[in-house]
């Protein structure tokens, strides 16, 4: 059983983690966005302007929290917490660096860093996505004003669409991990689980390819790609920013929000990007592992397998960033029929053909 | 068992309890981000179709026209450069022509070429502007970034003759404004353009159809630009030419007008140049058109450098310009299609009367026809590849 104090110190180092990463994440994506536009971006505030962030969060906590008259008061407060804890929470469930062996109450015990370890880690992240969902849908509804309520509409029909896929991507990839060889239990719905079930390598006899990790991307590329791409869409970003579109609804679902409630839409927004980034990392790309983790111990290890972490985070962040810098954004009608017509069926399809696979594996194929 | 009458019965009552939802009326502007200024628009949306719209004018009107009456012709020319304030200089010509023509004076030969390439220069600047904004429209950032990078090189070329970016005020009455070195006879000698303005210039052109074939790179095959612009806001040409819409955005619904190609207010028959058509008259067309015009553009300029003659900037003129009674129109195409001046004279020092036609507002006429049955998203992704500037519409 683990003390309460451990679990309130896991609880502390995900948010540290989570909200320092939110600070440089704004800075990064400034940065790149502006390297990517022939700009210079942010070089102000510290070194690199890596203060930014900071300065902003600062200006917009001083600033007035302006209610105006037409709003429905007690959801419209209590929209951007609902934005916010959601974030927060979902974070729990990813672990950020390999677990390790430590000495408690003078009995071993195996410390894991994700903060909330359950077995049905993916239904939690699930569950809080969804509810996050109900911030955009709030406030465009309590703003009583057309613009955010043109944003929140779009907001929950999108979110509906693409939770769908999202969820048949993820269904594949516990499949797949439940069945793996040599796996005896089963209980794969866990984020650790999963993680630790790709440490490895695909090929460990043959010495050429003995390199190939072990991890979902390869044998669940295609729920990679649905995956990416729902997150995209989760996350309300362009190319599927269409609830804050500014040049069609001025800032969609948070045009009456100002001072620190609209930080708080901001922050979660960024959150957001960087907890389904790392639970992108924790499902296909082999969450914190990575090499020579085996061949150092202790918290070495641990800190190199968390450097892992945030560089393959890292790698995903990049790539919202780039395509943010490149895309156009899709049309509303345009993003129902993606989400509908190609991401669902594509996912089913895929489900349908890993289910034969695994099924397989499980119970040998009809014709031995 | 139900009959088929009794069936009957129950769908017509389905139909007649169907959900009754009321239109939304969406004022849009004239504080929106893209509404390039303050255009107000009163859209009746149903969920997010746009039934019908408004477009509500006059909150930029300046009252030019009245103005220029009680100004000296100089003066005026300043006025009429922030009619289009992406285009100062182009709108410039039209005017100037329309008093020479009054007053009889031969421009010399190059002044008026001068007054080509820089006329084609500010065509560039303001088509960039479009490349830029127009995706921007659409949510696609970096094109904009791209494009104000290399527009700012015609800027400077546009600044280092005539000392302004946007209102060059740069055109005399028969010729251009000289660089004038200090003293009266270094002023005599130094009467020209400045040194280096030719190659400068050409390396800016180069450098401008290396641009655009990033910008086409960037979005010409991207599939979200194109399904956002394809057989969206499709205009189709008796429709553009029964509302008197000029410029690229005629050109694209397949109607080759050029008033370059037609009347003889800057010697454009002594160069080549294409002018580029659509076909569909869609938003994509009209975005190609535009792209297509920076490299025609683009290459007058370099061909109008080859041919600048030697010789004198200015006609000979009076000190104080007095334009002979009598009335011309003179019209000219800048970059966002016909303007024309109606310029009547009673013989002062100022126009009696000036009628000025503006192409953003006949451009822009036609809203309510082409955003009838769009959806929100598409609103401003039509208005936007329209390309029309609200000092232009209301002057």
């Amino acid at each position: 059983m683990m003390p309460i104090w451990l679990a309130l110190a896991k609880v502390l180092l995900a948010f540290v983690v989570g909200l320092g990463v939110v600070v440089l994440l704004v800075w990064f994506e400034r940065k790149i966005v502006s390297d990517l536009q022939n700009r210079i971006g942010p070089n102000r505030a510290g070194p690199f302007g890596i203060l930014q962030t900071v300065a902003d969060g600062l200006k917009l906590f001083f600033k007035e929290q302006i209610t105006p008259s037409r709003v429905e008061r007690f959801v419209f407060e209590l929209a951007p917490f609902l934005a916010v804890v959601p974030a927060l929470m979902l974070f729990l469930v990813v672990p950020i660096a390999r677990p390790i062996e430590i000495t408690l109450d003078g009995a071993p015990y195996l410390l894991s860093f994700a903060a909330l370890d359950i077995n049905v880690g993916l239904l939690f992240a699930l569950a809080m996505s969804s509810i996050a969902v109900y911030a955009i849908v709030l406030a465009g509804w309590s703003s009583g004003s057309k613009y955010p309520l043109i944003g929140g509409v779009r907001g929950s029909a999108q979110a509906i669409s693409y939770e769908a896929a999202m969820g048949l991507s993820m269904v594949a990839v516990v499949m797949w991990v439940t069945t793996l060889p040599g796996v005896t239990d089963m209980g794969a719905m866990s984020v650790n689980e999963i993680v630790l079930r790709q440490q490895g390598t695909f090929f460990p006899d043959l010495l050429a390819l003995s390199w190939i990790p072990q991890w979902n991307l390869i044998p669940q590329f295609p729920a990679f790609v649905i995956f990416m791409i729902a997150i995209f869409a989760e996350t309300n970003r362009a190319p599927f920013d269409l609830v804050e579109a500014e040049q069609e609804i001025v800032a969609g679902f948070n045009t009456e929000y100002s001072g620190m409630r609209f930080a708080m839409f901001f922050l979660a927004e960024y959150l957001n990007m960087f907890t389904m980034s790392a639970l992108a990392v924790s499902l296909f790309l082999g969450g914190w592992g990575g090499p020579f983790l085996d061949t150092i111990d202790g918290w070495a290890a641990t800190a190199l397998s968390f450097g892992y972490f945030l560089f393959k985070t890292g790698l995903v962040l990049f790539l919202f960033v780039w395509v943010r810098a490149t895309l156009p954004r899709f049309r509303y009608d345009q993003l129902m029929q993606l989400g509908w017509k190609r991401l669902i069926p594509t996912a089913l399809l895929w489900l349908i053909l890993t289910t034969l696979v695994v099924s397989f594996r499980e119970f040998g194929a009809p014709w031995a | 068992m139900l009959d088929a009458q009794a069936m009957a019965q129950i769908s017509e009552t389905s139909v007649a309890v169907e959900l009754e939802t009321s239109d939304m009326t969406l004022n849009i502007g004239p504080q929106h981000p893209s509404t390039h200024g303050v255009l107000r628009l009163v859209a009746k949306v149903d969920g997010e179709v746009i039934t019908d719209v408004r477009p509500i004018l006059g909150y930029m009107h300046r009252g030019y026209e009245k103005i220029s009456e009680v100004r000296t012709y100089p003066q005026v020319i300043a006025l009429i450069n922030r009619i289009d304030w992406t285009s100062g200089y182009a709108n410039e010509i039209p005017f100037v022509v329309a008093a020479e023509r009054l007053m009889g004076i031969e421009v010399p030969e190059r002044a008026q070429w001068i007054r080509l390439i820089l006329t084609e220069m500010t065509r560039i600047s303001a088509h960039l502007l479009f490349m830029g904004s127009f995706p921007l429209e659409l949510g696609a950032t970096t094109p904009l970034m791209f494009a104000l990078r290399d527009r700012e090189r015609v800027l400077d070329v546009l600044e280092s003759v005539t000392g302004g970016r946007f209102h060059p005020n740069f055109n005399r009455i028969g010729g251009i404004k000289p660089a004038a070195g200090a003293g009266k006879e270094q002023k005599k000698l130094t009467q020209d353009l400045p040194a280096g303005f030719f190659t400068e210039t050409e390396a800016a052109m180069d450098g401008v159809i290396a641009s655009t074939d990033q910008l086409e790179k960037l979005l010409r095959k991207n599939e979200i630009f194109v399904a956002r612009t394809k057989g969206i806001g499709v205009l189709p040409p008796e429709v553009a030419l029964s509302y008197g819409v000029t410029g690229p955005n005629l050109r694209a619904s397949g109607v080759p007008y050029d008033l370059r190609n037609e009347t003889d207010y800057l010697p454009y028959d002594q160069v080549d140049f294409e002018i580029p058509v659509g076909t569909e008259g869609d938003s994509f067309d009209r975005w190609w058109v535009r792209l297509a015009e920076i490299r025609q553009s683009a290459n007058i300029v370099k061909q109008a450098i080859q041919k600048v003659p030697s010789g004198p900037l200015q006609a000979k003129v009076p000190k104080i310009i007095k334009v002979p009674k009598g009335e011309t129109y003179v019209r000219a195409e800048v970059p966002k299609g016909v303007m024309g001046y109606y310029l009547v004279s009673e013989g002062g020092q100022g126009p009696y009367r000036v009628k000025i036609r503006t192409a953003s507002f006949s451009n822009l006429s036609m809203l309510p026809w082409i955003l009838e049955g769009v959806i929100v998203p598409d609103l401003l992704a039509v208005m936007g590849s329209l390309d029309f500037v609200l000092g232009d519409v209301d002057r």
